[in-house]
Formats: C-alpha cells, structure tokens, sequence
C-alpha cells in the first residue's frame, strides 16, 4: 500500500483533500465559454443540411439580410476567396468548413448567419433560402467498399474508391496457422455502435480579433488550447493569422471527454467571422448540433480466439471495419492511425495475434471523435474480452478460472505484448481475486445455480483490462509533428507561496487540486499555498492537452521532475545558508538539514526567500523551473470489474444488482479524485453498454439527435458503483502513477455484456451487441426459442 | 415583436424589465442579468442544467418563457447562500466530491434543495428518481447521492435546533 509521506495539512500525496476550483463553481461563479460577453460581441448561428447527401444548388441570402439585426450570411464561397472553405483534419484528411456544392452528412454546416443578438441569428438562419439536390446517401460502411458504390470524395487526388486506409500489426501467416492448428476456435463478429460524449456543456467559442492590434484572442471549449493554436495559424496563416498574435483561453470546460479535442467547422466558422468583420463573435453549439456531429467507435470487429481444449489461449486474430462519416477526423498520434487498438490482445499472455483495419467513407459525420477514450482501447478491450467470456462458455470453464489460468503473470513484467506494447506493471491475479472477495463471486456462482434451476435468468460477467494511456513517448507519438511531450512551469514567490501553470488542461478532473499535491509532495510547501493554472496559450507553457487519461502520466510528472530540480538548486542555497557544503545537507519533505545535526535546518521557505534576497555569489536569482517532460513509455493502467445481472423473461428488462471495480492505477495522487473519475467513467460505460447509440435510417437521417431519445443515463439508471484498488506503482513514472479516467470506460462495457449474456445463455443466446437494450434481449429471446 | 413589461423577484431583490414575448427565463436570467450561475446543457428540458426555484419550485428555465415568470419570486444558485457562506447543499456538494466539471452543479443543487423541502428524509432510491431530470456526464452520480444525504442530515439538525 502507498504510505502517504506529507502530513494532510500538506497534503501531498495520498491524501484525499477536499477539491480547490469547487467554490466558483457551487457558487455559480464559474466561467464558461457561454459566460464570455465581450463589448460588441455578435453571435452566431449555423444552417445545417436537413440532408446526408445532396447537391448545393443555390443560396439565397436575401431575406435574412432583409432581417433588422442581421448583419452577414456566410456561406462557402466566401470562405473560398480566402481558402479557408476547408481544412486540414490531424489525420491528413480534409473536412469541410463550409460547402461549395455538396453536403456529406446531415446536420453538415451549411452557411452561418451574423446577428447582434442569438434570437435574431436564429430568425435569421430560418430565412435563409437552400436549394438542394438531393442524391442517395451511403449509410452501410459495407456496401460503400462495394465496387460500384458512389465514390463519396472525388476531391480527394487519387481517391478511387470510398476505402481510407488500410492499417495492421502483427503476424498473419503464423496467427491463422496457429488458428488452423488450435483446438477451439470460437469467432464472433462485434459491432460498438456510435455514440457521443455528450458533455453536458456543449462546444462553443467566442472569437475577437482586434484590428489594430491584429491580435486574434479566442475563448474555446477546448480540452488542447495549446495544439489547437498551432493548427490554426497553420490554416490561417496566409490570411495573416499567426501563431503569436492568437491567443487561445480556455475558461472552465463543462466535461470534454474527448469531445472537446477536435477543431470544429463552427469555431472556424466564427474565428473567419471576427476576423472579417472586427467585432467579436459567440457560437455555442445547441444539443442536437453537439449530438448529431463528430462520434466515437463505430468499429465491425470479426474476431477469432483459439485455444487448447483445456482453455490455454493460443492466438487472437480480428478484422475490424472501421466507419469513419465522410472524413477521418481521428485526433489519434500520427503513427496510430487506430490508436492503440493493438493493446487488443489483453491481460493474457499467448504468442500469436494479428490485427487489421480498413476504414471507409460514409455519408455520415465524421467518426473517430472520442468518448471518454479516443484511442480505440474502448473496442479492443470489448473484443478481447467477448471472446475470452465466449472461450469459457464454449469449453465449459468458469470463466474467472480461464482467466486465471491466462494472465500475464506479476513476474513477466516489463512484459513485451505480441502486437508490440511493453506493459508497465500489473498483478492481474491480486486484482481480480480482490474483486471476486469483494462482490462474493462464489456466492453468486450458487445463486445463480439455484436460480437457474428455476428457470430463472442470471448472470455473472467479468471483464480484466489492460489500458494503455499517456501517449507518449517522442520516438512514436506526435500529432501533425509535435511531439506528444507534456509541460510544466513552477515559481515559487519569495514568502513560499508557488503558482505553477501547465500544457494540460482540466474539465473537471480537479488538475487544480492533484496538480498542487504533487508539488506539495515534492516540496512540501502546502497544496493550499499553490495556484495552479492552465489554458491560456499566453501564460500556460506549451503542451499537447488533456485527453486519453495522459495528464498524470505526462504533465504530472513534468511537475515532479521540475520541482526536484528546485530541490536541487534549493539545496545550494541551504548549504549557503547554513554554512556548510552542500554534500552536508539532506532533503526531507518541506526542509533541508545539515546530516547528523538535523537542528540546523531550513526550511524550503527560507529557502525560497533566500533565492530572491541571500543567494550564493554567482548563483542566478529567483526560484522557478520548467519541465517538458518526454515519457519513456505509456503507463498500463488495468483492473478487474464483475457486474451481476437480472434478466426478467417476459419483457427483456435487464437489472444491475451489482457492479464491483477493482481498479489498479499505481500510486494514487488523491484517492477521493480517482474514485470520482471511477464512478463518472462507469456511468460513461453502463452508457454505451445499455442505453445509448446514434441510430441512423437508411437515407442517413439520425433518429435520436436530441437528448430525450439519445439516452444519457440518470442516477436512476445508473447502479450504486463499488470500487477498490490494488496499487502496482510503475516503474518508469517519476511517481509511480498511471492515468486512470477512462479505464472504467474501457472496463464496463464488457463487464455488463458479459453479465447479461450469461443470463441469457441458457436460452441458447451467445451473444449480443451492445447497447443491450430490453427489446433487443426481448427479440433474441422470442428468436432462442422459436430456435428451440 | 410585442415588448412586455415584467416585473419579478430574483434572489430578493425586484427586478422590472422590458422583455420579447419568446424570450425564455434563462436567456433573460444570463444575458439580461448577467447572473451566469444558470446553465444551459439542451433546449429540450432533458439535462436540468438551467433548474432554478420558481415560488419555491424547481423548475427548468430553458423552456420557460419570462413574461411567464412576471410576478413571480425566482431564486437562482447566487441566491441560496449569502455571499462568504454556503448553503448546506453547497457544503455537502464540496465535502463528499459531489461535483467534476461544475456545470451540472448549480442546477443539481437547486432541484436538491426542492427535493429536500418536500421530502427532508429521503431514501438513497428516492434521492436517485429526485434528480432524475438532471443530468450529470462526470460523477456517476454516487457522490451527488451522498451529497444529498449530508444536507439532508445537516438540514434536519439545523431544524431541529432551531425549535
């Protein structure tokens, strides 16, 4: 167990302080893009295509124009004369900001209307006069590989078809001889529907150019500030947009969840506005535009695990059909263009596997937006682990057991994963016989036995995870270039008081709080003497973000690292101090001594005054450092999560009686903090495993872009979590930590399909894709028993 | 558009203002106002981020039209504590983590304290179906629900000490 080193009144790490940003926003004092109201300020409202696919026909701006308050209709062609009509999407892909002459998807931006106020740029917007010609839209990723399917993007140089790229790891021969050869071989082919963060914040922006100053500062939802700059003085730069005349402030972020990373047409949209007109422009998103564009997964996985008879997995093989919308807008590393869907072979350890992934064009919104996950561990973890639940119904084995007797043993890490992964640490048998104590697991095996005699449905599901967050390292991870590096910048003030301002940036994961216990941790000055602040692109130093659970792993060991060197230059200041050399004075939490007679001491106060009023001759002044900290590798998050199910026969309703995740993230900064982020992620798992998935018609309407049929859950449905941990420290971070958000995402959905297909299994039902809903359970059961 | 004069109670204080007739309470709380606390997460009445106390009643502002509101006695969240204190519910919200981004909070708290005025006692179930109009997209709501239950048992306490 982790031994906190700091007294609480310190609160280094381990300790559960209360959170430092909760006042403002208990208070409704927080401030939100929506807050933002600037002299002048005008707003902005998109027209949107009732259409998936269809020709622009005209225009006509007329009578909005007409509308006292409306002051400009923007459409395509204006865009055009600056090329600025498109843009680059990070995966070297294109997107539209406005059309010229066809639209892509439903709900695609059509023009945007100026007014001085929302309700006149809604009126406004209404006005506006859009013919369309209409053309079929293609809604299956299937058929849009078929040869004489329309091909969506002739603009793209050399596109011949609809397919984007190919991508794959691994061994194929010698993964399909080892399938060929194995004894049991179960296969499935597992879809993850689309879905949508849906922070309850939408996206917006409040964009003000000053033409005096040419000095373009923008208020934004986003969770990469810094990243986000640089794109756009590489897309606007020839209009005269540089990167250091933009400055980008992102406020208090209402949840990002990955959904806050992209660069969306509006805020572009808005940006080309303020800087046309002069006058600053507001554009916040309403619910069904933040739900119906930009989604996550979408991934068809054909999956084929084999194994011994007795269970030993001996390979794992799986082809995924990936659904991007009309354009690859994935905020994935460069290098990874299916993020890290190569950690898809598990917890377990067997030589073979291969994976491979064609992505196509659709005419949907752009896919690959994240959800609480970004970089596909969401799916691979949801293959895997299917399949390993499949196994064991299959031969007839527990499905605990099975796992037990494949795990990645303690003593095989640093372990080198076949698709080419070296994890950190883990003890996966501690973790998961942690959960089985917790929840009983025996006990229920009996019930659900006893139960089953009765004709009754139950079911146990277990999911083991291995996460993989923190990207990373230089040598592999960069988005368009820039190295996936991450910052930190501390001063500590003369009276001992410190501000310390990072790359990252929060939406509610409380950096203000757990940023401040790593600095109080390191240098034992108190987590309440120390402002943290992030998101300004001109006060912050540069960094890649917040997102893909990589704060901890990259910026809070940035923190660290910055404030040993402190330390460092502390000590020579006590040495001078005390009068001695500075081989003489030793460092524990909050003082330095002289060694062997520790009453002579200093205190890292004295020590910080000192740098600013009686440092060492030839010293420089002052006491601030700087860190851009480059990981020597991802951080392998990993946890064992068991949810027990009822299913009741007659409707399909389907009852969460428990939900036990045991979480392993290594040292914990604030152990309040990363059970918070456990339950949210959970609730962000049990989402998308039972309740929520856009659905398209045929002609590529959405049928629940609003949030009374998309369906977020409510503490209703949303069980009573219970939570745990076993802490293996990883061996390569400053602090032993691991990025832990979005590993409850990643765990729950399988834990939950698990359970309920066991329920069902009885009644011949072997597997069912989620979400998992009554009638979904309803219809396999009336098809399982007019089978039987 | 028809002007209408209104004239109401917001956080004690009256307030009188010509307003559109399509204009909703929470534009006009927001952006009239200035009193930003009152969120806005859907136009469809789903996420209660926009849930203020109108005569006492929680009630979602984003569909609600101002000239509605005329007469009436509004309380937002910068109205439920006097500045430098906090309401039970705001220290509860703090103590047991019951708030990530903060966005959800304000309306949360208001819907709560409704919640806790017609039921002061409730069971973990009923606080559960009590929020069941507001969303919350961090928490996972298992704080919000002991949250709940912290002010419900300071707020008993006060009540009882101050008969």
């Amino acid at each position: 167990m982790f031994k906190c080193k700091t007294s609480p009144e310190v609160g280094g790490m381990g300790h559960s302080v209360k959170r430092k940003e909760d006042a403002r926003f208990l208070h409704g004092k927080g401030k939100f893009t929506d807050d933002v109201k600037l002299p002048g300020m005008l707003h902005m409202v998109i027209v949107r295509s009732p259409y998936a696919y269809a020709k622009i026909l005209s225009i006509n701006k007329e009578k909005a124009l007409a509308i006292d308050g409306v002051l400009a209709v923007i459409t395509g062609e204006d865009l055009a004369q600056y090329n600025l009509h498109w843009m680059p999407t990070l995966l070297s892909d294109s997107q539209m900001v406005l059309p010229t002459d066809t639209v892509m998807h439903q709900s695609q931006e059509v023009c945007a209307v100026i007014a001085t106020d929302r309700y006149i740029a809604v009126d406004g917007a209404e006005a506006v006069d859009v013919q369309y010609e209409p053309m079929k839209a293609l809604v299956d990723p299937y058929k849009a590989l078929d040869k004489d399917a329309p091909l969506l993007r002739p603009d793209k140089e050399g596109q011949k078809d609809n397919h984007i790229y190919h991508w794959e790891r691994g061994e194929r021969a010698k993964t399909d001889a080892a399938i060929a050869a194995a004894d049991v071989v179960v296969k499935e082919r597992i879809y993850l529907p689309r879905i949508h963060v849906a922070s309850i914040e939408t996206c917006g922006v409040v964009a003000s150019y000053d033409k005096d100053t040419e000095k373009m500062l923008i208020y934004l939802t986003s969770q990469a500030p810094h990243a986000i700059r640089t794109i756009l003085a590489l897309v606007a730069g020839h209009v005269g947009l540089s990167e250091e005349k933009i400055r980008i402030i992102a406020p208090d972020i209402g949840g990002g969840f990955g959904g806050k990373v992209p660069v969306y047409p509006g805020y572009v949209i808005a940006i080309a506005a303020s800087f046309l007109i002069g006058k600053p422009v507001k554009w916040i998103e309403d619910r069904s535009e933040n739900l119906v564009n930009g989604f996550a997964r979408d991934y068809h996985m054909d999956c084929e695990l084999a194994a011994t008879k007795d269970g030993k997995i001996q390979a794992f093989k799986v082809s995924t059909l990936a659904d991007h919308g009309y354009t690859d807008s994935s905020a994935n590393p460069s290098k990874y263009p299916t993020g890290m869907f190569s950690i898809c072979t598990g917890s377990y350890d067997y030589e073979h596997a291969f994976a491979e992934l064609d992505a196509v064009y659709t005419n949907k919104a752009p896919g690959g937006v994240a959800y609480r996950c970004s970089f596909r561990v969401t799916e691979a973890v949801h293959a895997i682990e299917r399949m390993v639940d499949k196994l064991a119904a299959e031969i007839g084995k527990d499905p605990a057991q099975l796992r037990f007797e494949n795990f990645i043993k303690k003593e095989q890490f640093p372990y080198a994963s076949p698709l080419g992964w070296s994890y950190d640490s883990g003890d996966y048998k501690q973790t998961l016989e942690k959960a089985m104590d917790m929840i009983g697991y025996a006990d229920y095996k009996k019930e659900q036995a006893e139960k089953r005699a009765q004709g009754k449905l139950m079911g146990i599901g277990i999911c083991t995870f291995t996460e993989v967050v923190g990207a990373g390292p230089s040598k592999d991870f960069d988005i368009l270039g820039i190295k996936m590096f991450d910052s930190a910048e501390i001063r500590v003030h003369p009276t001992g008081k410190a501000l310390a301002r990072f790359g990252t940036k929060s939406q509610g994961q409380g950096h203000e709080t757990t940023y401040a216990q790593i600095l109080a941790e390191e240098l034992g000055i108190p987590y309440t003497d120390i402002e943290i602040d992030e998101g300004d692109t001109d006060t912050a130093p540069y960094g890649l973000g917040t997102y893909a659970s990589r704060s901890t792993p990259t910026a809070g060991a940035a923190a660290a690292i910055a404030a040993r060197k402190l330390r460092d230059k502390g000590k020579k200041i006590a040495a001078h101090l005390l009068e001695v050399s500075e081989e003489d004075i030793e460092w524990e939490v909050g003082k330095y001594f002289v060694k062997g007679a520790p009453e002579k001491s200093k205190t890292i106060q004295d020590v910080a005054f000192a740098a600013y009023t009686n440092f060492p001759e030839g010293m420089e002044p002052g006491f601030e450092a700087t860190h851009y900290y480059d990981p020597p590798n991802l951080t392998f998050p990993n946890g064992a999560y068991i949810c027990v199910v009822e299913v009741e026969e007659e409707t399909g309703a389907i009852d969460v009686k428990r939900f036990v995740a045991i979480d392993d993230c290594g040292n914990i900064i604030n152990p309040m903090i990363v059970e918070g982020q456990i339950h949210g992620g959970l609730t962000q798992g049990i989402a998308p495993a039972m309740y929520e998935g856009i659905v398209y018609d045929d002609e590529g309407n959405v049928l629940n872009g609003t949030l009374m049929d998309y369906l977020v859950p409510t503490a209703v449905e949303s069980p009573h979590w219970e939570t745990g941990h076993t802490i293996t420290p990883s061996p390569h971070h400053p602090l032993g930590a691991k990025g832990v958000a979005e590993s409850p995402t990643v765990g729950a959905p399988p834990a939950i399909a698990n359970a309920i297909i066991d329920a069902l299994y009885p009644l011949g039902i072997k597997h069912l894709d989620i979400p998992i809903t009554p009638d979904k359970v309803w219809d396999a059961i009336q098809v399982a028993k007019a089978k039987a | 558009m028809a002007k209408h004069k209104v004239t109401m109670t917001i956080n004690g204080k009256s307030v009188t203002a010509e307003v559109d007739s399509r204009l909703l309470l929470v534009h006009f709380i927001r952006e009239n106002l200035d009193m930003t606390g009152t969120h806005i997460g859907c136009d469809t009445s789903s996420c209660g981020a926009c849930t203020i106390l109108i005569d006492g009643k929680s009630v979602k502002s984003c569909t609600y039209l101002t000239v509605r509101a005329d007469g009436a006695e509004i309380t937002t969240i910068e109205g439920i504590a006097a500045d430098g204190t906090n309401h039970p519910l705001q220290k509860a919200f703090h103590d047991q983590h019951g708030l990530h981004c903060g966005f959800c909070t304000p309306g949360m708290i208001m819907r709560s304290i409704d919640l806790l005025k017609t039921n002061p006692n409730p069971t973990e179930k009923e606080i559960r179906w009590g929020i069941s109009g507001n969303l919350c997209r961090c928490t996972g709501y298992n704080n919000i629900v002991k949250s709940v239950q912290q002010a419900a048992a300071e707020m008993a306490k006060e009540k009882e000490a101050s008969v």
